[in-house]
Parts: structure tokens; C-alpha cells; sequence
């Protein structure tokens, strides 16, 4: 079962896995403690959070292996709605 | 159609010819998802408009929550400064985590190995259940000091955007049983191999909801 696990884990997705697991904690420490102005730390956490999303969409919901329209439509939201949270963020 | 086409494709792999192939070696196959001749859809096509369906409700309120706090800043600051963003994190993590397992066990699902599948799906249901208990420990935490749904707009939209998530999260858990179950079977019929990874990504849909949750309550300024 050892040797099981670890072959299916010796594959790009655990490499995501840690790279989310990294993204967070540096977002974290954005939006805690950071020498940025707010706005930009806004903007740096928004935009952390969203490319964490579509890491998701395609690696963990294996939309790499979708048909183009669908994994388009996934990235198309994440575009969208990152970039709409922000102008609203930014505009106010 | 085609999503049928392509599943059929790797119902072929996992009933049996992957063990006759020379080359590849099994460990290269385990190695990387499984060769798939044409584009797949995850799960079954309908599956993917609940999804969808339900991320645009969750941007919709996303935005409904940025427009308020862009109204309100420094109220919404002031109570956001009332939160323990370790709980946040904590939980981001967790289901981060549980989705590496959901992933792994959909895998092993697909190449039959009956130990690993079963304790992959189970332990991202032990990952949800921390999750909840973690909420539960929050909410708990903030209502023993006063902060209520009814005591601002921001706590407002906290509890309802962090318990519809939750109802999510419940369901997902109800749906992670369902894989632990199927991923126990000798074998699996189409219609069961698209459940499962339609539930597989019903239960990374509930992560990355929780990804832009984390980012808008805890995070931003």
C-alpha cells in the first residue's frame, strides 16, 4: 500500500499541492503583517487567490484533460471575477 | 457525447488492458494521469452546469460583499480585526489537503487499488470533519464575545457567506461517503466511475469556494 501511495504521489499534482499549501501562507502573511500599501496587498491577495482557483480547476478537477471550452470557461471565471473584485476594491 | 466517447476510453484502461501493456511500466503509468486518447470531461457534462451554476451564485456574493465593504471600510476593518485568521488559515490548508486525498483516491479508483482508494477518500473526510470542527470553534469563539449576524453588515455577511459554504461542505462530506463506498467496489460501470469524479469535483469546487472566502473575510484590508 506504501509503495502504491508513493507512486501516486510521485506526480505533478502533489507539486501543486505544496505550491497552494506555500501560496497560502504567503498570503497569509500579506494580509497579517506586510509592508504594502492596502491597496496592493489587496490586489496581490485577490490576485494569489484566484491563480490558487485555477491551479485547482485544472490540476485537482483535471481540467488540463478537458475539452478546451470547458476548461475555458473555468479560467474565464477566474479572469473575470479577480478582475471585477478588484475594480470594484480599486474604484471605490 | 463526447465526454462519453472519452470515458468509455478510460473504462477500457481500468478493466484490465493497462496490466498487459509492456510499455509504459506500471509505475510510469501510476506515475501521471492516465494516457487518454481525446479530451475527457470529469464526471458527467450535467454535473459541470450544477458547478458552474453554483460558483456564480458564490461571485455574485462575492461581489455583493466587496460592493458593502467598499460602502464601509473602516467598519468593515474594525470587525474584521475581531477575527482569528488562524481559523481561516487552519481551515485553508485542511482543505487543501483533503483535496490532494480526493485527487489520489480518484486515481487509485481508477487503477483499482482497493487499499490506497478507500484511505485517500477517507482521509479527506477526516480533513472536512476538522473543518467543521474548526468552524464550529470559531463561530463559538466569536459569538461568546458578541459578534453576531445582527451586530454589522460585516459579521453579517460572514456567517451567512461561511455557513453556506458550510451547508457545501456538508454536502460534499455526504458525497465523499458516496466515493468511499464506490472506491471499496471489484469494479465500477461507467455511470459510476463519472459519479465519482463528478463528486471528486464537487469536493474541489467546495475548496476553491473556500480559497476566494478565506482571501475576502480574513485576508483583504
Amino acid at each position: 500500500m506504501i509503495v502504491q501511495l508513493t507512486t501516486l504521489l510521485k506526480t505533478r499534482i502533489t507539486a501543486v499541492w505544496l505550491g497552494l499549501i506555500v501560496a497560502t501562507l504567503v498570503s497569509w502573511r500579506i494580509g497579517t503583517d506586510h509592508g504594502l500599501h492596502a491597496s496592493l496587498a489587496t490586489a496581490v491577495v485577490l490576485v494569489v487567490a484566484f491563480v490558487k482557483v485555477r491551479f485547482v480547476g485544472v490540476y485537482f478537477m483535471e481540467l488540463r484533460s478537458a475539452p478546451v471550452w470547458l476548461r475555458s470557461v473555468f479560467e474565464g471565471y477566474c479572469l473575470v471575477v479577480c478582475t471585477v473584485l478588484i475594480v470594484m476594491y480599486l474604484a471605490a | 457525447m463526447r465526454g462519453h466517447q472519452g470515458r468509455t476510453d478510460v473504462t477500457a484502461y481500468t478493466d484490465g488492458t493497462m496490466t498487459t501493456i509492456a510499455s509504459p511500466t506500471m509505475d510510469e503509468q501510476l506515475a501521471e494521469p492516465l494516457p487518454r486518447p481525446k479530451a475527457h470531461i470529469p464526471g458527467e457534462p450535467g454535473v459541470w452546469i450544477f458547478i458552474f451554476g453554483d460558483m456564480l451564485v458564490f461571485a455574485v456574493l462575492f461581489g455583493v460583499f466587496m460592493y458593502y465593504r467598499t460602502k464601509q471600510p473602516a467598519p468593515f476593518d474594525r470587525a474584521q480585526s475581531e477575527l482569528h485568521r488562524s481559523f481561516g488559515g487552519i481551515n485553508t490548508l485542511l482543505l487543501l489537503t483533503s483535496s490532494l486525498c480526493v485527487v489520489t483516491g480518484v486515481r487509485a479508483i481508477r487503477a483499482r487499488m482497493r487499499r490506497v482508494a478507500p484511505a485517500m477518500i477517507a482521509a479527506a473526510l477526516v480533513c472536512g470533519c476538522a473543518f467543521l470542527v474548526n468552524k464550529g470553534l470559531e463561530w463559538s469563539d466569536l459569538l461568546v464575545h458578541g459578534h453576531k449576524p445582527t451586530t454589522n453588515n460585516f459579521f453579517m455577511y460572514f456567517f451567512v457567506l461561511t455557513g453556506i459554504h458550510a451547508f457545501h461542505l456538508l454536502i460534499g462530506m455526504g458525497v465523499l461517503v458516496a466515493l468511499f463506498v464506490f472506491s471499496r467496489k471489484e469494479t465500477l460501470s461507467n455511470l459510476q466511475l463519472a459519479l465519482v469524479e463528478g463528486g471528486g469535483c464537487f469536493w474541489h469546487m467546495v475548496d476553491l469556494l473556500w480559497i476566494v472566502l478565506f482571501a475576502l473575510l480574513y485576508l483583504i484590508h
